[in-house]
């Protein structure tokens, strides 16, 4: 086996002859220059491979990167002395640039100009002003990138431009919202506002506060969660798991249907089924029901998207050291997609959180405390905003928007544990 | 306790397609085989037959018989679970879970199981298979760091560790070097070469080279063309194999004709 042993000992092909290659040369200046000497028809079989990436450098600088031969030896101890990487400005690598503050100039030029052209033509909308400045800046910064840095770079100026106006165009009503809300709420949100109820408070009297509301909102969504997430778990673990063939393809069928059920019609399912056939009364839990028919859908996509990330390799791996495929599931891949699927399931608790027209139809509305959600009519935050808005005085308005708050507070705290949960459950990779 | 292992007539299906056909073959206790040959001849597929991780793939099938001992893996009655338990395999590419440890990889066989034992048990278990791996010295001091967080060519011998904690009587490596360098490549070959007197070992390769340097026979597949089965053109001492085969196309294999 002297064959064997020849390999053993020679890791590589460049290991043989010539001395290893100093460290300083790195694989931009380590470039050949064609026309070097006669070694470059040589070269010519490295050279395709080693100037995919190499940059030209000035001759003095260039050595051949990789010489296999053993007759370049003396070649190569005159190429030892390397020189720190030159790059002459001639090369034709560089291309002038705009300096660094352009967009910005830029951006002052085109809002001063569109702040003009508004004062002068007696335009009054301020999204007007916007839109012009917008316009003038993305052509200004294109005509000018085209003009001095050429075309390429001009599309590309272009193509960020757009991507900033998109972004901007989607943020800003979020941003106005949250503000809004933020800035009516916050006078009257207060610790009495979050712990009493609505109970003997008119609504033309201050006071008064979103406890019962509150209550029921947490209890509805918890119910709806108990139902619906084992149920999508279950269903999205036999879609990726077991299912195959009709059965599998008509669940998947059914929760796209279900995907695209409007709200008031789960609400008018529960009603006509759980309160008028089945003669249950109003309560919490029928609208926790007609919540987790919303919910089921969403959390069943989530988990299974997360689950067909797992890679087949390691339910492989898991399944040949002799693990049932059971234990497979439950140890192995969901505990690699724990973190997406608590993402996913808890962005459908937060879509659910600030669904109204099911619970108009099935917890009837209260402005009582009822801690009790199988029994009595209950009352929810988005149920209360709507209702406050309904008596259209000044001190209902302002509970209406405090409540609002709250309930963006309340789900933006349930997207932070989401995310806190996702980064501490994802699959770690650290040194 | 190694076991010999005697394949009938074998053949394997994706759905309607035949992957390999008609292989008869036998494997000694306490050897290396390897098999060789181009790729798409079926050298995974035949692997994945002997501890019935074939069926896994969704359309998998086999006919023939795989006798482990004269214990027939695909008899009535016979729990694939437990023929995995006894034939462990190491893939191609390193796959440790990323949610363990180290410590968790290597025992993940046995917990996975269900089976208790006490914590020095299990830490002597881990120490045992590690070093084992020759993977020991190198993690001592981190077991309970992430599993992924090694590189490729630990990871590939922590997957060694795992498969050998379970215990199996047979080990099957499907490429085991491919994604590794040379010189973790040397530190798996070292392995095999140690674990042979343990352990029945089939290794799948590509290089062949490998082959000659690790295996005591040597099975080279072929396929007749294109979306035909594979079959195995001959099997015999891996010297032999590679001195003086004496099949023409094994000739033209290794000797770089074609494939
Ligand atoms: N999951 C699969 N589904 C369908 N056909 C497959 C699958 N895996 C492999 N095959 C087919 O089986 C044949 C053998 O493949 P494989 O065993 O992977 O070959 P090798 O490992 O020798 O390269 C090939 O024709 C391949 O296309
Ligand atoms: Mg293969």
């Amino acid at each position: 086996m002297s064959d064997t042993d020849r390999t053993r000992n020679e890791p590589g092909p460049e290991r043989r002859g010539g001395p290893p290659r100093p460290p300083e040369v790195a694989p931009e200046n380590g470039g050949v220059a064609q026309e070097h000497d006669r070694a470059a028809h040589e070269l010519a079989a490295v050279a395709p491979m080693v100037s995919g990436q190499s940059v030209p450098v000035h001759p003095e600088t260039a050595r051949p990167a990789e010489v296999p031969s053993e007759t370049r030896v003396e070649e190569h101890q005159e190429r030892v002395i390397i020189t720190p990487p030159v790059r002459p400005p001639t090369m034709g690598l560089r291309r002038p640039r705009l300096p660094r503050w352009t967009p910005l100039g830029l951006a002052v030029g085109s809002l001063a100009f569109a702040v003009a052209v508004g004062l002068v033509a007696g335009l009054d909308s301020r999204v007007q002003w916007g839109l012009i400045a917008a316009l003038v800046f993305v052509a200004a910064n294109f005509a000018l990138t085209a003009a001095v840095e050429g075309r390429r770079q001009a599309v590309d100026k272009l193509a960020l431009s757009l991507i900033w106006t998109s972004f901007l165009v989607a943020v800003l009503p979020l941003a106005s919202l949250v503000w809004e809300t933020v800035a009516r709420g916050i006078p009257t949100v207060s610790w009495d506002f979050l712990t009493h109820s609505m109970n003997g408070v008119l609504s033309w009297q201050q006071g008064g506060g979103i406890y019962h509301a509150l209550l029921a909102t947490l209890q509805q969504v918890a119910l709806a969660s108990l139902i619906a997430i084992p149920i999508g778990l279950l269903t999205a673990v036999y879609l990726v798991e077991y299912g195959r063939g009709s059965l599998a393809r008509a669940i998947t069928f059914f929760v796209d249907v279900m995907t695209g059920i409007p709200s008031i019609v789960a609400g008018l399912f529960v009603l006509t089924l759980w309160i008028m056939a089945l003669d249950f009364g109003y309560s919490g839990f029928a609208g926790a029901l007609a919540l987790s028919i919303l919910m089921m859908p969403i959390v069943v996509r989530a988990t299974e998207e997360m689950l067909k990330l797992v890679p087949n390799e390691l339910r492989e791996a898991a399944l040949a050291l002799g693990v049932p495929k059971w234990r497979v599931i439950l140890k192995v891949v969901l505990p690699t997609a724990i973190g997406g699927i608590t993402t996913g399931v808890m962005l459908a608790i937060a879509r659910i959180a600030g669904e109204t027209a099911p619970i108009l139809l099935l917890v009837f509305g209260s402005n009582l405390i009822n801690a009790n959600p199988f029994e009595g009519p209950q009352s929810s935050l988005p149920l209360f905003v709507y209702e406050q808005w309904g008596y259209g005085t000044e001190e209902a308005y302002d509970r209406a928007w405090a409540a609002a708050l709250v309930l963006i507070v309340l789900i933006m705290i349930l997207n932070l544990v989401a995310r806190g949960v996702a980064r501490w459950k994802a699959p770690k990779t650290g040194r | 306790m190694a076991k010999r292992i005697d394949v009938n007539g074998l053949n394997a299906y994706y759905g309607g397609h035949k992957a390999i056909e008609d292989i008869t073959l036998h494997v000694e206790p306490r050897s290396v085989t390897a098999f060789i040959g181009p790729s798409g001849c079926g050298k995974s597929t035949f692997l994945r037959t002997l501890n019935r991780m074939h069926e896994v793939t969704p359309g998998g099938r086999v006919e023939g018989e795989v006798l482990l001992d004269n214990e027939n893996l695909y008899g009535p009655g016979v729990d694939p679970v437990q023929v995995r338990r006894t034939v462990g395999m190491v893939f191609q590419r390193p796959n440790p879970f990323p949610t363990m440890s180290i410590y968790d990889n290597v025992l993940a066989g046995v917990r996975l199981n269900g089976i208790r034992y006490s914590r020095s048990q299990l830490d002597d278990l881990v120490e045992k298979n590690l070093r084992g791996a020759n993977l020991w010295k190198e993690v001592k001091d981190r077991l309970h760091k992430p599993g992924a967080g090694l590189s490729g060519g630990q990871q590939q011998r922590l997957c060694l560790a795992r498969a050998t904690a379970v215990e199996p009587d047979v080990l099957l490596m499907d490429e085991p070097c491919s994604a590794l360098d040379p010189i973790s490549t040397l530190a798996i070959e070292d392995l095999i070469d140690q674990m042979k007197s343990r352990y029945t070992i089939v290794i799948v390769t590509h290089n062949m080279q490998q082959a000659a340097r690790v295996s005591e026979r040597t099975a080279f597949f072929n396929l007749a063309g294109v979306g035909q089965p594979g079959r195995l053109i001959e099997v015999d001492a891996t010297d032999k194999i590679f001195s003086n085969p004496s099949e023409k196309a094994t000739e033209d294999y290794i000797s770089g004709r074609f494939g």
